[in-house]
């Protein structure tokens, strides 16, 4: 085959592909142009904005700081970014209804990252949601906690500090220099859910309890190329998972695998405050090498007589040296609890632990709205 | 260039040429769309608008383009890009102009870019080497015979909610059985027009 018809061939294909990619351009740019569109929030004139139609919702709002939890960054599959549309949203698309519950659509609950902002939008979005803020944070410390999980403590730099109740996340942005040097690079920005491990008296700092997931984007950079002194950004605090501080009666926590992480908040926090509340703090781990946070706790069951500590391995290794529990937490928790009937009881950990949990607390006369769970 | 009447091609692309129920082309589509009628008849239009469109800028680019240089082995990956660049162009026009359609449409129009419908009447006109009206008419012709099917297959499916089929059969296995047999019933038309 001779070099000219290669040559032509060539010229043609991408001549034609040049063309079409050209029609298409200046077809986004009219066609699809939506003009300034504007954004009202609670009718609140300080929050609404105006802003340029075409892209989607939950990006503009993060634009101007206003920050909708979203743990998938924008795909449609995590159903997190729930926000109530007044107006000018069109009806319910495809792509929503799976995660939109009959009452959420009576309510015009939408998601955000699939509504496409083409002309003005009247939104309600609470309070606690428009308080989440951007944090710009410096690494202060890193510290392996187990084998493959880490204590990553953030020094907050702007804003100073952050007030939130314990039991509650923030979001860790990965940052884009990272996304781009992935192979393949990722362009849309990526956050990820993590639960606050410090105390809320802690104002200054946020620690982070990061386990390593195999393939995991975030975890990963986490790991391998997080280091201390480097400038992470988060933002939050998000979350109606926290610690209800106004009741008196006794706790359940439980926890399992990096779901440790907001219990550790809210068991610290409470016996910070000297609480006269009586613990049951439950925590589920693999083999040996997994458990963390396990001195602290048995220090503390030995100074404070309403604070009781059980942790459970599940999946002990040969040569781990380990007296207590060896069963799943839920059997544990069975085997510990006799009445749950008037306690209170927060979950954190996988979706089948919890679930396994709420059984079990349930058959022992836990009524179900105080059980409190994040599962992830 | 067969002595064909651009309508007669119209009429038998329809019916006795039907791109879906005679040649089984774009299959995925018709059966993952058709289960309730108005989708169907959605996505139905979508596919008639784009097979016209990429037939009217399939014709000059195979026979004024590719033929004079001789490259008429690009076809394929020509035709694949005119699609996708066209499918775009529709999801956006759609998208600015009806919230309805789009509500129904919106997540269906990038099946079209891969329905092998469109990219085969294509194939099928320069390869039996039409005019460029008839070229049009051939791809009005089988956008509408696609419509036509999808939407009869819709609205049986309909029906077959209500039925009482074998417990075995229930879903695709049925779906593919009352294809079959509609494509049967089309085979009735066979050899009534000559249109190559």
């Amino acid at each position: 085959m001779d070099v000219g018809l290669l040559l032509v061939s060539a010229a043609v294909l991408g001549g034609l592909a040049g063309i079409l990619a050209l029609v298409l351009i200046v077809a986004d740019k009219y066609i699809a142009d939506y003009g300034i569109c504007k954004v009202d929030i609670n009718r609140d004139p300080a929050v609404s904005f105006e802003c340029r139609g075409g892209g989607n919702l939950l990006m503009a709002l993060a634009e101007r700081k206003i920050f909708i939890p979203s743990a998938c960054g924008g795909q449609g599959t995590c159903g997190y970014c729930k926000v109530e549309v007044r107006a000018g949203a069109g009806s319910v698309l495809p792509t929503e209804r799976m995660h939109l519950t009959r009452t959420d659509i009576r309510r015009n609950v939408r998601l955000s990252c699939q509504i496409k902002i083409k002309n003005d939008l009247a939104l309600r979005i609470p309070a606690e949601l428009l308080a989440v803020q951007e944090f710009a944070c410096e690494v202060e410390k890193l510290e392996a906690l187990s084998h493959d999980t880490k204590l990553v403590r953030l020094k907050l730099l702007d804003p100073a500090a952050i007030a939130f109740k314990p039991g509650q996340y923030c979001q860790l942005n990965v940052p884009r220099g990272y996304l781009l040097r992935l192979v393949p690079p990722i362009f849309e920005p990526i956050f990820r859910a993590y639960s606050i491990a410090s105390m809320p008296k802690d104002e200054g700092i946020v620690e982070l309890i990061i386990r390593l997931v195999p393939n995991g984007i975030c975890t990963t950079w986490v790991h391998t190329l997080l280091a201390e002194g480097d400038r992470v950004t988060i933002t939050g605090p998000y979350g109606e998972f926290y610690l209800r501080e106004d009741s008196e009666r006794p706790i359940i926590c439980v926890g399992g695998g990096s779901g440790v992480a907001p219990v550790r908040s809210i068991v610290e926090h409470l016996f910070d405050k000297g609480t006269q509340r009586r613990v049951d703090c439950f925590i589920g781990q693999r083999a040996l090498r997994d458990l963390y946070w396990h001195r602290e706790n048995v220090a503390r069951a030995a100074h404070h007589k309403n604070f009781r500590y059980i942790p459970s391995l599940s999946g002990l290794e040969p040569g781990d040296a380990w007296e207590g529990e060896t069963d799943f937490i839920h059997l544990v928790v069975d085997r510990s609890i006799d009445d749950a009937s008037d306690k209170e009881c927060y979950l954190c950990g996988p979706p089948i632990m919890i679930d396994a949990v709420i059984a079990v607390l349930k058959d022992k006369g836990l009524p179900e709205e105080r059980v409190y769970f994040d599962k992830f | 260039m067969p002595d064909v009447s651009p309508f007669v091609i119209l009429f038998a692309a329809v019916f006795t040429n039907n791109i879906l129920l005679v040649y089984f082309l774009g299959m995925c589509s018709f059966i993952a769309v058709s289960n309730t009628v108005p989708t169907a008849l959605g996505l139905g239009a979508a596919v008639t608008f784009v097979s016209v469109l990429t037939a009217a800028a399939g014709w000059p680019v195979y026979h004024l383009v590719l033929v004079p240089l001789g490259l008429e082995y690009l076809q394929f990956i020509v035709f694949i890009v005119l699609i996708a660049a066209l499918v775009q162009f529709v999801e956006m026009v759609i998208e600015r102009t009806s919230q309805t359609l789009y509500v129904n449409l919106g997540i269906f129009l990038p099946l079209i870019t891969v329905n092998c419908a469109i990219l085969g009447l294509c194939l099928f006109m320069v390869s039996w080497s039409y005019g460029f009206l008839q070229s049009l008419a051939w791809g009005a012709g089988s956008g509408i015979g696609w419509f036509v099917a999808v939407v009869a297959l819709a609205g049986l499916r309909q029906k077959i909610r209500f039925s009482k089929v074998p417990p075995a059969l229930e879903g695709a296995g049925i779906t593919i059985v009352v294809a079959g047999t509609m494509a049967m019933a089309f085979m009735g038309f066979a050899g009534m027009v000559a249109i190559r």
